[in-house]
């Protein structure tokens, strides 16, 4: 059967069991968005590229399948870096085609030209030029392939114009030939063994759970291994969901803004067990003085991760589902020879830190509406399968720490990265991957003015999602710092809390807004969007700007000097 | 064993456009530094061999090679101690050779087992492949005479052939 490129790349797509693509189309991907037409593919027509890898990120976070953005070249390709480089730090799998000047014109400096490939090569796991139409079918199967498997990521496929055009055979490759691409899932039987014997001997042992969990689906294994070690779990800004937040050995979250206990325990654990982590800046805080009593278990699928910050005493590389079903096992075999260490008094030490300092804020306030309490609302006015979604900063902060998790893939965010207006089209991509769950993104006024826009998309497209916009008028985390780090000299964070009007401007795309702005109305105007079905919601909160989250690992300090809520005393250990 | 600040790498790579642009960027972004770096074709027309010396003070072999190992047109490293590898390197230099300095400059090429390549009436090109310490005296003795141009491949590098019977060494192997 003879093809162009263009119909080869679509059925290619369908193919690979693509059911939506978030795109807008362009010169040089013209040639593509012809043969979409007579395809049963899904398009969601985006209003930014940077939306679109957005959305096939959220997309992604939810269902587990790769995300897919389809965009042209030069300014459109540039635009979706951003969302490639979020993709890339937090492991989603993202598939993003590109559109690229013809072959002819490449290195001309034509007109939308751009050096995709050299650009993204940095901010994706692989990245491919296709210079002939022949090589579509095998191409994308490869992208998919390296998307999905091993540490997933994203990659692009950047095609020239002619070569969409160009004829070829169609043909459909049954595997992929990459001789230089074989990730490790199985992990070494000896390792498994020795971190076995480790975790038996543990007298304080913690669990540090992160996205690589959610990745690899591995959330029930994660619970039976904590219930028969009895340790305590943390999980990541990544991993939240991963291990139910209601269960016993729930310690919340660590780091630079996790719970005390989370934090505390780390630094007194004498064996950390990490799983699907990376030991990232935000949760170590100064390295040196991290985990300091601490053997290290990590388990990881990425090598490279594996001694790239903290040198562990057990690295074993493969996928944590995997390991982590071998291991029990090992501990099984191993508990009829050797009985596990006492943990009753580690488990007491750490309730009675849950008890001293538990996540806190001034609860008494009725005149103001704290942040703390709009989240802690939600979660408590919304089905138990209801998705979050957030921006970065400070709402982030408040709404990991005070949404109640209890599954994966319930919670999405910007994590590594720190993408602020990642919540608006995550959110979207989110529905359009779950559609009958309720989809609410927690947003800051500072992120929703980045990518508002694509709540058009939302309006036209009929995917309702539903925004919280907690208002404080603040480019928050920044007037944090600059309070805590900078002598309360206010640098450029102050925005407004009526420019832009976010009813107006919300009612302008298409969705309903509110307006609350007292703390007795938060609860009923979430009722009232919980009702609303048939197009997107917008909740402009206006909250205490004053409002600091705590606890907070100052940067760069020993998570040893952590600091604690004011009404708690001065914290640290 | 003597502590080598660098350390030689031999990367079979797919041979397809941009490889050598990825490997480099991936050295730029994570801060490790290249010494010298050969590329060239091997029997088999689908891979290149890349020998590439690292400076490992910039950062831990084993995260450099782990790295370069994620990139997916990386099939193969081989991790070549300059204790148990034949290293080689060439040189090209124009030297200033006036008639009062020529004899001295011929004298010294075949005292290293050099050549001369190329003669014009004041210069002289001298060549030497030999291991990378040699060529650095080699160029060193030079240096007096007044180097007009210099060019160096960059060292190229084979594990040495076994010397005893397998079975008997002791393996050492990497765990995961």
């Amino acid at each position: 059967m003879e093809l162009t490129g263009a119909q080869a790349l679509i059925k290619s797509l369908e193919a690979q069991g693509v059911e939506v693509i978030f795109g807008i189309p362009g010169g040089a991907i013209l040639p593509v968005y012809d043969p979409l037409i007579d395809s049963p593919l899904r398009h969601i027509l985006v209003r930014h590229e940077q939306g679109a890898g957005h959305m096939a990120e959220g997309y992604a976070h939810v269902s587990g399948r790769p995300g897919v953005a389809m965009v042209t070249s030069g300014p459109a390709a540039t635009n979706i870096v951003t969302a490639l480089a979020d993709a890339y730090m937090d492991s989603i799998p993202m598939v993003c085609i590109t559109g690229q000047v013809a072959l002819g014109s490449i290195g001309t400096d034509a007109f939308q030209e751009a050096d995709t490939t050299g650009i993204t090569m940095s901010v994706t796991k692989h990245n491919w030029l296709v210079t002939s139409a022949q090589d579509i079918p095998r191409i994308i199967k490869e992208a998919f392939h390296v998307a999905t498997t091993g540490r997933p990521g994203p990659v692009l496929v950047d095609i020239p114009k002619d070569v969409s055009n160009q004829l070829m055979q169609w043909y459909w490759p049954d595997e992929v030939d990459m001789p230089g691409y074989k990730p490790t899932v199985k992990g070494h039987p000896k390792m498994i063994k020795q971190a076995a014997k480790l975790i038996l001997e543990a007298k304080k042992p913690v669990i540090y759970a992160g996205g690589g969990i959610i990745r690899a689906g591995a959330s029930d294994q994660l619970k039976t291994l904590a219930e028969l070690i009895s340790s305590p779990v943390a999980t990541t800004l990544m991993g939240r969901g991963c291990f139910p937040d209601e269960h016993e050995l729930a310690m919340g979250m660590p780091g630079m803004h996790g719970t005390y206990t989370a934090v505390t325990a780390i630094q007194k654990a004498d064996l950390l067990i990490a799983l699907g982590v990376r030991f990232d800046d935000r949760v170590t805080g100064k390295i040196s003085s991290f985990a300091p009593n601490a053997k290290v278990i990590h388990v990881d699928i990425d090598p490279a991760e594996l001694g790239k910050v903290r040198h562990p005493e057990v690295p074993i590389v493969g996928d944590v589902g995997y390991v982590l079903t071998e291991l029990i096992k090992e501990i099984k075999n191993l508990e009829k020879k050797q009985d596990q260490s006492d943990k009753s008094a580690w488990l007491k030490q750490i309730k009675d830190w849950q008890i001293r300092f538990p996540l806190t804020y001034d609860k008494e306030q009725t005149k103001v509406i704290k942040p703390q309490f709009v989240v802690e609302t939600l979660s408590a006015n919304t089905p138990e399968d209801t998705i979050v979604v957030s921006g970065v900063g400070q709402h982030q902060m408040f709404a990991t720490q005070y949404w109640k998790f209890n599954r994966p893939n319930q919670w999405v965010n910007s994590g590594g990265l720190g993408t602020m207006g990642f919540a608006i089209p995550a959110a979207i991509g989110a529905k359009v991957a779950n559609p009958s769950a309720m989809v609410w993104a927690i947003d800051g006024d500072g992120c929703f003015q980045m990518t508002a826009q694509e709540l058009v998309t939302a309006s036209s497209e009929k995917i309702p999602i539903k925004v919280a916009i907690l208002n404080n008028a603040y480019l928050g985390m920044v007037r944090q710092w600059q309070e805590m780090f900078y002598e309360e000299r206010y640098s450029e964070v102050y925005l407004s809390p009526d420019l832009p009007d976010y009813v107006k401007w919300a009612e302008a795309m298409g969705c309903v807004g509110f307006r609350v702005e007292s703390p007795d109305e938060v609860a009923i105007v979430i009722e009232k969007a919980n009702a609303i079905n048939d197009r997107p919601v917008v909740i402009d909160f206006r909250t205490d700007s004053s409002e600091k989250v705590y606890p907070m690992v100052p940067s760069g300090a020993s998570n040893d000097d952590i600091v604690v809520d004011p009404s708690q005393g001065q914290g640290g250990m | 064993m003597k502590q080598y600040k660098h350390h030689t790498l031999s990367v079979l790579v797919e041979n397809k456009a941009g490889v050598l642009s990825r490997i480099a960027g991936l050295f730029a972004r994570r801060g490790f530094n290249i010494y010298s770096l050969a590329v060239a074709p091997t029997d088999d027309q689908k891979f290149s061999q890349i020998t590439i010396v690292v400076d490992v003070q910039s950062a831990p072999l084993e995260q450099i090679t782990k790295q370069l190992f994620k990139l997916i047109n990386v099939v193969k490293i081989s991790e070549l101690d300059p204790a148990t590898s034949c290293e080689y390197e060439l040189i090209l230099a124009k030297i200033n050779a006036p008639g009062n300095n020529r004899a001295s400059i011929i004298e010294l090429v075949q005292l290293f087992g050099g050549k001369i390549v190329d003669i014009g009436i004041s210069q002289l090109t001298v060549m030497l492949a030999d291991s990378p310490t040699k060529v650095d005296d080699f160029e060193a003795l030079l240096e007096p005479y007044g180097i007009i141009e210099v060019q160096r491949t960059g060292r190229v590098a084979l594990a040495k052939q076994e010397t005893s019977s397998a079975k008997l060494r002791s393996i050492s192997g990497k765990v995961s």
